[in-house]
């Protein structure tokens, strides 16, 4: 009896989860199989899940006829940029691991108060900031004020503090320089927190929108996200090119995702946020 | 010189470039919206900055007059009254039935609900907004098979609204559901075999041992959508623009509008000001609240 009820309920378990499963990554779907389809397709009734000819025309014509060969440049100049930046916070989280100096904590603070600080609070004036510098309208406006960040300087921070100091010791004896211990000795004890926070960067930048959008004036520099949310506003009933172009964002993220899911979701709970 | 002073101080190698991009960018801008906001700084101005005039508090006093603004204003409210459950509720619910069993299929699983929070917003605002289309759209069809009138998704004042937080609820599941998961994989086994001596049924270990435990990550996860909810931008900016007449619009997307669009900078900034006022209250509050919780760790 109890043996039976017990199975039931794990039946529903199983159930619920597949059917939420199924909700939650419909709409992904649906997207990539509507960009395989015609425009006329994709506005029929009753619509169709698969389409009734793959096609690839509607990724020809974004790649082709608009613009989306520069937006993708763009995208991957700025996910190579999210590595310098996940080099510089590495470097911020040792200096804050593993040296002792005067102000050090209230310094930290700082670096962790501007985690209160949301990106919609500062665009207005960083934009008048990077106009004072020159730099609005291009590539190194959109870069640089991404290149830090304190979540990221706190994770290394809280990972290099469990290296023992007298392996670092042992170096600096056998007459190592600080930038040698840290590229020799402190990076490859860092391999598992650098890949998960280099997978985490690139999705970051991969997604980036709003700030290329405020910053690029000209369409040189746009983004994917920047170029999609144009392609939306411009071919508003050609529903199958905005999912070919949704779908050019989603894809290469979910694959990234279901290759490296493990160490994300580890990184996750492993991040202190426990 | 300059040598000397890097090899006194070798840890300024390692902070100093972290420092710079944080407080040119992160810090310093704050002291800047600040001192913008007391001006009229316009596209004239940006050109020209002696063109810049001090106004004071003008600027606060007209958002508090503007209606846009107070609309902006409680609409986010609006997000945040009804998004912050929405997302606790569903995240914790599909964390526990996660937690139910560890085989392939639940790590599968795990897989299909967090998806969508790795996606942008951007495309998935765009794939929705196909999805919500009145005419064309996946979920008007699926309500006509089952003989439901349509629903003016994107084009009623009220329902665009609860539209825009569905969507945003089920991106935003995915990463809440692995802290919860992360948390109710923590909890000691003793305190499930203890309570199983005691004799306690499924639905008792679940109400006195495991959401009690939940304590920290359910705070943690709730206040994050809540300030993630007070910086609402890109969704509503891609799929509704802000309308139907300005229902779903939001703070953010205002602070934008009058600064990128209008080019009323020093208006604008006053705005970002006051969404940098709420968020701070809100996360010092969080500080207060989280130094006084202790869990089981």
């Amino acid at each position: 009896m109890n043996q039976q009820k017990l199975s039931a309920e794990r039946l529903l378990v199983y159930i619920v989860l597949l059917v939420g499963g199924i909700l939650m990554t419909l709409p992904l779907f649906w997207a990539i199989f509507t960009s395989f389809k015609t425009a006329a397709e994709a506005m029929q009734t009753p619509p169709s899940l698969f389409p009734n000819e793959w096609l690839i025309d509607n990724y020809k014509k974004l790649f082709v006829e608009l613009n989306f060969g520069t937006y993708l440049r763009n995208t991957l100049v700025l996910v190579a940029f999210s590595f310098l930046g996940l080099f510089i916070n590495m470097m911020a989280g040792y200096g804050f691991a593993k040296f002792k100096f005067k102000n050090k904590e209230k310094i930290f603070y700082l670096v962790l108060a501007t985690m209160m600080i949301p990106g919609q609070a500062t665009m207005i004036p960083n934009y008048l900031i990077l106009n004072k510098m020159g730099l609005t309208n291009t590539m190194a406006g959109i870069i640089l004020p991404g290149l830090a960040g304190a979540f990221t300087i706190f994770l290394f921070r809280q990972f290099m503090e469990t290296i023992p100091d007298d392996l670092i010791e042992a170096s600096r004896i056998d007459g190592a320089g600080n930038i040698r211990i840290f590229m020799q000795i402190v990076a490859p004890i860092c391999k598992p927190i650098i890949a998960v926070q280099a997978i985490l960067g690139f999705i970051h930048a991969w997604n980036s929108f709003l700030w290329p959008l405020i910053v690029a004036n000209s369409e040189d520099l746009y983004t994917l996200g920047v170029g999609l949310s144009l392609l939306k506003g411009q071919n508003v009933s050609d529903f199958a090119l905005q999912m070919t172009g949704s779908s050019v964002m989603i894809v290469p993220v979910i694959i990234l995702f279901l290759f490296c899911q493990k160490y994300i979701v580890e990184g996750f709970t492993t991040s202190g946020l426990k | 010189m300059k040598i000397r002073f890097f090899s006194n101080r070798p840890y300024m190698i390692f902070i100093l470039p972290a420092l710079i991009i944080l407080s040119v960018f992160s810090i310093f801008p704050i002291f800047v919206a600040l001192g913008v906001s007391l001006t009229n700084m316009n596209l004239i101005g940006l050109l020209n900055w002696s063109q810049v005039q001090f106004v004071g508090f003008e600027n606060y006093m007209d958002l508090l007059a503007d209606k846009e603004f107070r609309q902006a204003f409680f609409n986010t409210i609006f997000y945040v009254v009804f998004g912050v459950p929405l997302v606790v509720v569903a995240s914790l619910g599909v964390a526990l039935l996660l937690d139910y069993g560890k085989n392939k299929f639940f790590t599968a699983a795990r897989a299909l609900f967090y998806m969508p929070s790795v996606t942008t917003s951007v495309a998935i605002a765009v794939v929705f907004g196909y999805l919500y289309n009145n005419h064309y759209g996946l979920f008007n069809y699926v309500l006509s098979l089952l003989d439901l009138p349509k629903v003016p998704w994107l084009t009623h004042p009220i329902i665009a609204k609860i539209s825009l937080i569905l969507m945003a609820a089920w991106k935003s599941i995915g990463f809440n559901m692995i802290i919860f998961l992360a948390a109710l994989q923590g909890i000691p086994k003793d305190y499930y075999e203890a309570a199983e001596i005691d004799g306690a049924k499924k639905w008792q270990k679940l109400l006195y041992i495991k959401v009690p435990l939940l304590g920290f990550a359910t705070f943690f996860v709730a206040s994050t959508t809540l300030i993630g909810w007070f910086q609402f931008f890109e969704e509503p900016m891609i799929m509704t623009k802000g309308g139907p007449v300005g229902s779903t619009n939001s703070i953010a997307l205002f602070i934008y509008d009058k600064g990128f669009k209008l080019s009323e900078f020093g208006y604008a900034a006053a705005g970002s000001f006051v969404l940098f006022l709420i968020i701070l209250a809100l996360t010092l509050i969080q500080f207060k609240l989280r130094k006084k919780d202790n869990g089981y760790n």
